[in-house]
């Protein structure tokens, strides 16, 4: 069996869905951080596979980006997580509803 | 700019800056505010004197507005109609200038009284020397202010006040008309310059009528002309040299001055003519029958001047301008006298009005009997005195137009013989009714002196010598000898019967012998205007208000804002500040577009 782009983005998709429902349905930040981290992967594998498939290497250079930008946000967003977790001693998504009404 | 240009400019300038002073840093002052006041009415006499000897010409008119066709300059005319109202005005006004200082004592409030008066002295030369239509209704308005202010100077009383509001009002739709009038005549001719030679613009035209009409609003307004003339009688809360100085001699008279003035147009229109007669006809008439039974001095007063601006107004509606200048000019001696009598009399009796109440005052106050005494005189048309030779010149005049008229101003001329005795004999014959009266004594000599001077004038002002009338202009074509013999003798004899009937009815009375509810109550004018003006507006002040609270506020302001709350409490169910809903929503948001792409592609 060949292996083809559609198999490639049903991969990432799957990745995708997992990440999102992993967002919505833990309670952990760091958890919710880490399936962030899955679904910018899936859109990785995805943007590769495109680019590996038009033979075009602005997809691979886009990941390269993709991946800066998430290294960054995970050192923000982690310091964040430590810093709520000395005030409010807990990482759990529902103790942190400051925004509300 | 030469020196007399630049005199002619003070005539104005002068009351201008004691106003100016005396608001700005003179108001603790009192006693050098009336010197600042009165010394500015001085210059201004001056200078009106320089004029009427030719001596100051008029200045290098200045263009004030200049935007596309319209073209509004500020500049002085000096002919025979201003030359002679300048010196009536500055005249009259420095006697009553000179009178307040005594009248209004010690009153707290005398600085913003002398500002006031310093105002309207502006205001009123103003009208008298305006070159054109705007600088004329600049300066109309700005008498009317000054009026509405001393109208209230005594304003915590609640009566000052109201009639300051009135006056106001009355004035304000009156001016509407007027202000109309200028626009209408604007738009014939392009110009607002007072210029006889723009007639042509106009000359049969089917609008003129209306033109003319509009433009004698404003006198309808100004000079207390039936059916705007209820503020008169309600402006005498003023303090009496006001009443004396605006409501009798000059602001009143302004309108009839502005008639003149704008003759050029009014005599287009035969139609405007007539309905401008009968206005001053009937108003002379009604006033006159008002007056016979008014208890109140000065509201007797102010109805005799309603009636006597009826004849000025009656003889400018039979183009007999020069018999109503000249009528102005006696007239405002003589009631200006009359007034500043009156307030002598108010002034030692405490402030009553009542002439019921006064009585024998004429051993007390001679000398305000003898100036008195000449201007009742004056006014019912004694021969010699001025106001018999003025009103017989308008009753010549209007005779020779219209008959009916004719016989209505001289029943007016009985009338006001008549009242004018029953006022006289009242206040000064017979015993003292009251008091007050028993104890009065002589007013100070400040209000003595402008007495007498006005006096004087009121006696000799009809004389051909005085040269009033010559100086105006020739009166009219040589009417017969026998035709002038016959309205002379018969004015005469309503005269003698109404000071006989007068005198002989109220000779040492103690009230009313007999009471006519008509006139006693002034025509039901004030309560014809309650039941119709004011109902109206009432009902369309309620529907507005209704429009106001219940479209505007409750539907558009309150309507809105009610909206955006519920929109508010509607979506803020939404804000849990759970980041996961959040997540759920957005991503929920996301696959809904997604498939919404997906089936519409």
């Amino acid at each position: 069996m060949q292996i083809g782009l559609t198999h490639y983005l049903t991969a990432s998709g799957i990745l995708f869905a997992i990440g999102l429902a992993g967002i919505i349905l833990r309670r952990d930040m760091i958890i919710i951080y880490m399936c962030l981290e899955i679904m910018l992967n899936a859109a990785n594998l995805a943007l590769v596979a495109f680019s590996r498939y038009n033979s075009n290497l602005s997809g691979q250079v886009l990941v390269f980006f993709v991946i800066t930008v998430a290294a960054a946000e995970v050192a923000v967003g982690l310091a964040l997580i430590v810093a709520l977790f000395r005030v409010k001693h807990s990482t759990k998504a529902e103790d942190i509803t400051l925004l509300k009404f | 700019m030469n020196t007399s240009s630049l005199l002619a400019w003070v005539l104005l300038l002068a009351p201008l800056l004691s106003a100016f002073m005396i608001w700005a840093f003179l108001k603790p002052f009192p006693f050098l505010s009336q010197i600042v006041s009165v010394g500015a009415c001085a210059i201004s006499f001056l200078i009106a004197i320089g004029v009427a000897l030719g001596s100051i010409h008029e200045p290098v008119t200045i263009n004030w507005i200049d935007i596309g066709g319209l073209t509004v300059q500020l500049g002085m005319v000096f002919d025979s109609l201003s030359k002679v109202m300048l010196l009536v005005v500055t005249g009259v006004g420095l006697m009553i200038h000179i009178y307040s200082m005594g009248y209004m004592g010690e009153d707290p409030g005398r600085s913003r009284f002398f500002a006031e008066l310093s105002l309207f002295m502006l205001s009123m030369l103003g009208i008298v020397v305006a070159t054109n239509f705007i600088m004329m209704y600049l300066f109309w308005e700005l008498v009317g202010v000054s009026s509405y202010l001393l109208i209230g100077f005594w304003f915590e009383k609640p009566s000052a006040a109201n009639a300051a509001t009135k006056a106001f009002l009355a004035n304000r739709i009156g001016d509407f008309g007027f202000l109309l009038g200028i626009i209408m005549f604007w738009t014939f001719t392009g110009s607002l310059m007072f210029d006889p030679s723009l007639s042509s613009y106009f000359k049969g035209h089917p609008l003129v009528t209306i033109m003319a009409l509009l433009l004698f609003c404003g006198c309808v307004g100004k000079s207390a002309q039936i059916p705007l003339h209820v503020w008169l009688p309600d402006a005498m809360e003023g303090p009496t040299p006001v009443s004396a100085l605006i409501h009798a001699a000059t602001m009143v008279a302004a309108g009839v001055y502005m008639l003149c003035r704008i003759f050029f147009v009014l005599e287009q229109s035969e139609q405007a003519l007539e309905v401008i007669a009968w206005t001053g006809g009937i108003t002379a008439l009604v006033a006159a029958l008002t007056a016979t039974q008014q208890d109140d001095i000065k509201r007797i007063l102010a109805y005799s001047t309603m009636s006597q601006l009826g004849y000025m107004v009656m003889a400018v509606g039979s183009s007999a301008t020069i018999a109503a200048m000249f009528h102005l000019c006696t007239h405002a001696f003589f009631k200006a006298l009359l007034f500043l009598g009156a307030g002598s009399i108010l002034h030692v009796l405490h402030h009553e009005q009542d002439i019921w109440k006064m009585g024998g005052l004429w051993k007390k106050m001679p000398l305000t009997f003898l100036t008195f005494f000449i201007g009742t005189c004056a006014l019912a048309g004694v021969p010699g005195f001025s106001g018999f030779y003025s009103k017989d010149t308008i009753l010549e005049m209007v005779g020779e137009k219209n008959k009916m008229l004719f016989w209505l101003g001289l029943f007016t001329a009985g009338l006001t013989a008549f009242y004018m005795t029953r006022l006289f004999v009242l206040t000064f014959m017979g015993a003292p009714k009251s008091e007050v009266a028993e104890h009065a004594h002589e007013s100070p000599f400040v209000m003595g002196l402008p007495m007498v001077v006005l006096s004087f004038f009121a006696l000799v002002g009809g004389y051909s010598v005085v040269g009033i009338e010559k100086a105006l202009g020739t009166t009219h074509e040589a009417m017969s000898q026998a035709a002038k013999l016959n309205v002379m003798i018969l004015s005469v004899l309503v005269g003698l019967t109404g000071v006989g009937i007068g005198a002989f009815a109220y000779w040492n009375k103690q009230k009313e012998i007999v009471i006519f509810p008509l006139f006693k109550n002034k025509f039901y004018f004030d309560e014809l205007y309650e039941l119709t003006l004011l109902k109206l507006q009432q009902l369309l002040a309620g529907v507005f208000a209704w429009l106001d609270e219940w479209i505007i506020g409750f539907g558009i302001v309150r309507g809105s804002a009610f909206l955006v709350s519920v929109g508010g409490e509607l979506l803020r169910v939404f804000q849990t500040g759970n980041i996961r809903s959040y997540a759920f929503i957005f991503g929920a948001g996301a696959a809904a577009i997604l498939v919404f792409f997906l089936i519409s592609s």
